[in-house]
């Protein structure tokens, strides 16, 4: 149970919103964001971190992002 | 009728540390200002640390002995003041009236919301819940008509709960709850009105206003007008920083103060209480006020600033006598003398050390002090005094910290309760 930041590639649009597009894993390979589904803000407790969540569709499975002070995380 | 909530975060340093580390959440926690040396005091624990008995202000070493599997964490302030920014954020959402008490405190004024929002107890559940998924921590509301009441609810309510303190059910809920658990009452005024036969909020209620005024002064009169839901006091505005800008204590002195050595005395009197109410919020300051007022009621203010950031009595009161030595025309008896801390900063962030000052023995100071503190904890105000202050009991035997405790707005103008 714990926290890892990502290598995240996202969209900042002109009007402030922020969009996460895709990640880099330690693999290496890029994994890209189908869909959001969701934006709220929320914690993670199993990460130990809060922010805004993106309840996410990455290649066929669902996952929360969080974004906060500019650190792209994920529970893992 | 006013909706008032207080919202009051749980163990909050330590709650906020066993959120960002999952691994020791299911361990005794507590949050420490200095680990690194032996001083380290207990700033806050969990439910775990406390089931263990350890207590907020002891020393580690002492903790430990309780509770050998103790996990210490040193404090972070950054983290701290990040969580309780974000958790006022989510209070502004619900009303432009806040007002903080400290860190983890907030008095929330509800009433011109609830047609938007629900009633008080809606809108304090939602925050709960809002505080709990946004967050990861909890926090225990109190609703009610007046500030106090409400501020004693979020005492009595456990974790992640709120809890209504209404007209109906104040007498059956609130007077039964022990007198020193009213907003203000400690230790000392607790003692008074013990002597009076008062134990209760609602012994206090139903006393006679008249005898209470001639034992505690007017003070008698807001307290017993705080234990019958009579607070007016309005929840202030959110302001720009709603952090403490400065602590002070002044008295009017029961004769004039005619010699430097009868000023010596007072200030010292008055920088111990600002010193305990400066270690008690984990603030140090960097600048000394004071205020004198002569016996023909000229009065004016002086300061100084202090090199190195301090909590301590010697240094706050040696300084505040400086500054009445060098900048005050001391040729008139003086009526009454303040001491003010300013320009406040965090107690455990970390300051430019003073090469030249011994820094080994100012650490050997705070460490005093800190043991002061936890002495009066346990026996009171008056267990433990400066030998200073025996010289002459009348004009410096007085518990100041308790007996005069500031609030955050007046109740008091021209000497009158408004």
């Amino acid at each position: 149970m714990g926290r890892k930041n990502l290598d995240m590639i996202a969209r900042h649009s002109p009007d402030g919103h922020v969009r996460p597009l895709a990640f880099i894993w330690d693999d290496g390979n890029k994994y890209t964001v189908d869909t959001v589904m969701d934006i709220r803000k929320a914690a993670s407790l199993k990460a130990g971190g809060f922010g805004l969540r993106f309840h996410c569709r990455i290649h066929g499975k669902e996952k929360y992002l969080f974004y906060d002070s500019d650190v792209w995380f994920m529970d893992v | 009728m006013r909706t008032i909530l207080h919202s009051d975060l749980n163990y909050f340093y330590a709650n906020v540390e066993c959120f960002l580390n999952p691994s020791i959440r299911d361990k005794p926690v507590v949050v420490c200002g200095d680990i690194e040396s032996r001083h380290g005091i207990i700033l806050t624990k969990n439910p775990i640390a406390r089931r263990h008995g350890v207590k907020t202000g002891e020393a580690v070493w002492e903790a430990k002995s309780k509770c050998p599997n103790l996990v210490t964490v040193d404090a972070h302030y950054d983290q701290y003041i990040k969580f309780s920014r974000a958790v006022r954020q989510i209070y502004d959402e619900y009303s432009d009236q806040r007002e903080d008490f400290g860190i983890d405190e907030s008095w929330i004024d509800c009433t011109g919301s609830t047609k938007l929002f629900g009633s008080g107890e809606t809108i304090a559940d939602e925050i709960r819940s809002r505080i709990k998924n946004e967050m990861g921590i909890t926090a225990s509301i109190g609703v009610s008509y007046n500030k106090v009441f409400a501020k004693l609810g979020s005492d009595y309510a456990p974790p992640d709960s709120i809890i209504s303190f209404t007209e109906d059910n104040y007498k059956e809920l609130v007077w039964k709850l022990p007198v020193s658990n009213l907003l203000y009452v400690g230790r000392a005024t607790s003692k008074k009105l013990a002597l009076l036969g008062i134990k209760t909020i609602g012994d206090l209620a139903n006393f006679d206003a008249e005898v209470l005024h001639r034992h505690l002064g007017v003070w008698g009169i807001v307290i017993y007008r705080f234990a019958n839901g009579k607070d007016e006091s309005p929840v202030k505005r959110t302001g720009e920083s709603s952090y403490i800008k400065s602590i002070g204590n002044s008295i009017t002195a029961p004769r004039d103060l005619i010699s430097k050595d009868d000023i010596r005395k007072v200030l010292y009197m008055l920088s111990e209480s600002v010193s305990a109410r400066l270690r008690s919020s984990h603030m140090k300051c960097t600048g000394i006020q004071i205020h004198v007022r002569d016996k023909d009621l000229a009065s004016c203010d002086r300061q100084m600033t202090i090199k190195t950031p301090t909590y301590l009595t010697n240094e706050i009161a040696e300084k505040a006598f400086e500054i009445f030595e060098k900048k005050y025309n001391f040729t008139k008896p003086v009526r009454s003398i303040g001491v003010r801390a300013i320009n406040l900063k965090d107690a455990n962030m970390p300051y430019q050390l003073d090469l030249f000052h011994a820094e080994e023995k100012r650490m050997r100071w705070e460490q005093l002090e800190q043991t002061i503190d936890v002495c009066r904890e346990r026996f009171g105000y008056n267990s433990i005094l400066k030998g200073i202050l025996l010289e002459e009991p009348e004009l410096t035997h007085s518990n100041i910290k308790d007996e005069h405790t500031i609030h955050p707005s007046g109740y008091f103008k021209d000497g009158k309760v408004i």
